[in-house]
């Protein structure tokens, strides 16, 4: 599989990175060749093969449902590029 | 006496407590190193020198009291990937900018916990992507080692802990936290001439220390030897609640380990990592290094790990499908760097575009195209499956071996201007350390001797899931049988 320049920039629009037309043909050739070297994968087999899914051997804990901090705006909202009163602050993004 | 920069963390921990030195002036020593020294080796992002001090004085009064804790009055560096409270924590990366996270990693808590120093916040690749140590947003490390034959050419620490490999190896800390995702502390250490592990994943916690991909990012020391990343490790591991991969484990005295032996252990010897067109010098270490083992007591093993050549491909559809995930968050809204737009996507777009450096966006768009809506299957279900394989070779090697030997990169530190133009080439230093992170088990990095142009080479032991006391006995035996005494051209004290 090989991703042309339409792919890319559907790609680019999904993962929320702006690129501009010009960058567009050396993002291809380099993601391509990643890719390209990625196929190797196909020559194994894996039929019936579990999936692993996390790094450790044992099932995930779950924590008991409750809360357990709070009463933290001025921490959370310190490194706020923008606010307004105790909020975050964007762009309208409703006409 | 020496220099306190050429201590080790174990001898320093004996003059504190012996009260030879006191920490103020052990960590005014390192400060003046730094102050010299990192100017030109760029290891450290941000240098802390008031709050040492802080700590420092506050060592001394436990030490006064009879209080010392196991790293009481030791100035270290911490990895710029950990969350310090208080502290700009950058992950090298334009995004975070000037981050100041409100809240500690548990990692650097514990070791605030014992009374560690915190000289500063290392340098590295952004986000832990990359192995050279280029792709930091705040400049290339220099390795402190110099190749004989050409002095003047500046080499890479390697990556991603490389401000971590080349602060310790230049005695600009006596230790430093690191964290591995593919081989981010062993093939830096290895570069730089020192020894680090990367333990087994969930022995220390992910809290507070910045994603990358979640299912294979693990702390762990480096340190000048094997002993300095155990002290250190029995500080920074431990169960966390507040991460749900920790092990609920007790952590065992790493230390004591090292001095354990190799007597009557089964060493496997993968016939996989044996790689064509690997220099002459790595395969005769690894020779030497089997053969210091034979004369301890050990045993050597052939084994097979069959899928070895799968790894590289494998992490790198897992990683950067994790990383895709993971580095959503920087989106300009709740903090970090924040470009303005026409509207919201576009304030994303513009956002994620000056904030990412080249390498990170490359990763994130391949994780999110493995990702993507009929290439999942394809891709990511597929490489999962593969790293059940890989992980099972390990497990089926257990059954006949207690450790593993191979050598811990394919090449010496390299040029700041090799292998920058093809990611491929670049992605294939970790060849010998990525299987340890998609299996999750211990991987230790020692010094092991030096190439025909006076850089230094590593070797690695691989261990069982949470043995690695073994690791560390094995590590150390091959330390003391290397007596490597070699040390960086640039260094403090030099």
């Amino acid at each position: 599989m090989s991703l042309d320049t339409a792919t890319v920039r559907r790609v680019a629009s999904l993962a929320r990175i702006r690129v501009e037309d010009g960058d567009l043909p050396r993002l291809e050739a380099e993601l391509n060749g990643i890719l390209g070297w990625i196929e190797q994968l196909r020559a194994v087999d894996t039929q019936g093969i579990e999936p692993m899914a996390g790094g450790g051997a044992q099932a995930l804990r779950m924590r008991r449902d409750e809360v357990t901090d709070g009463g933290i705006q001025g921490e959370i909202l310190a490194n706020a590029p923008d606010r307004a009163g105790a909020f975050f602050a964007v762009p309208k993004v409703v006409e | 006496m020496t220099s306190a920069t050429d201590l080790t963390l174990a001898g320093a921990r004996g003059a504190l407590a012996r009260r030879e030195i006191s920490a103020v002036e052990l960590t005014r020593t390192f400060i003046g190193a730094v102050e010299a020294l990192n100017p030109r080796l760029n290891a450290y992002i941000t240098v802390t020198p008031d709050l040492a001090l802080r700590q420092a004085e506050a060592a001394d009064a436990a030490l006064g009291r009879g209080e010392g804790r196991a790293l009481t009055g030791i100035p270290l560096a911490i990895k710029d990937l950990f969350c310090t409270a208080g502290t700009r924590t950058t992950a090298a990366s334009r995004i975070l900018g000037n981050f100041v996270p409100p809240y500690e990693s548990t990692v650097s808590g514990n070791l605030l916990r014992d009374g560690a120093v915190f000289l500063g916040k290392a340098n590295l690749d952004e986000f832990a992507m990359g192995s050279s140590n280029a792709t930091s947003a705040f400049g290339g490390v220099e390795n402190p080692w110099k190749r004989r034959d050409a002095p003047e050419a500046v080499l890479v620490p390697g990556g991603s802990s490389g401000g971590s490999a080349a602060a310790v190896a230049a005695r600009l800390a006596l230790g430093a936290t690191a964290t591995d995702t593919g081989g981010s502390i062993r093939q830096p250490a290895a570069f730089c001439g020192i020894a680090g592990i990367k333990p087994t994943y969930g022995r220390c916690s992910r809290f507070g220390v910045v994603a990358f991909a979640s299912s294979l990012d693990q702390a762990g020391p480096v340190a000048r030897t094997v002993e300095d990343c155990a002290i250190l490790l029995g500080s920074m591991a431990g169960f966390d609640p507040k991460d749900s991969t920790s092990a609920d484990m007790p952590v065992p005295d790493f230390a004591a380990a090292c001095a354990r032996g190799v007597k009557g252990l089964r060493i496997g010897i993968p016939r996989e990592y044996r790689l064509d067109g690997m220099p002459a010098e790595i395969e005769a270490l690894w020779r030497q290094g089997m053969d210091w083992l034979k004369a301890e007591g050990a045993e050597l093993v052939d084994i097979s790990l069959p899928h070895t050549r799968y790894a590289l491909p494998t992490y790198y559809i897992v990683a950067p499908a994790e990383a895709s995930s993971n580095l959503a968050r920087y989106d300009g809204v709740r903090f970090g760097l924040r470009e303005d737009g026409e509207d919201l996507r576009d304030l994303y777009e513009r956002t994620r575009a000056a904030g990412f450096g080249d390498e990170v966006k490359r990763r994130i768009l391949i994780g999110t195209y493995v990702l993507s809506a009929g290439y999942y299957d394809a891709y990511y279900v597929k490489a999962q499956q593969v790293r059940t394989l890989i992980k099972r070779d390990f497990d089926q090697a257990w059954e006949r071996v207690d450790a593993i030997l191979t050598p811990a990169t394919p090449s010496a530190a390299f040029g700041r201007d090799d292998k920058q133009d093809d990611p491929v080439a670049m992605y294939l230093n970790d060849v010998f350390t990525v299987t340890a992170n998609l299996a999750g088990i211990p991987g230790l990095s020692v010094p092991a001797g030096l190439d025909a142009k006076g850089l230094p080479l590593g070797l690695q032991v691989l261990g069982r899931p949470f043995d690695e006391e073994t690791v560390f006995a094995v590590g150390a035996a091959l330390e003391r049988a290397a007596g490597f005494d070699a040390v960086p051209a640039v260094r403090a004290g030099a």
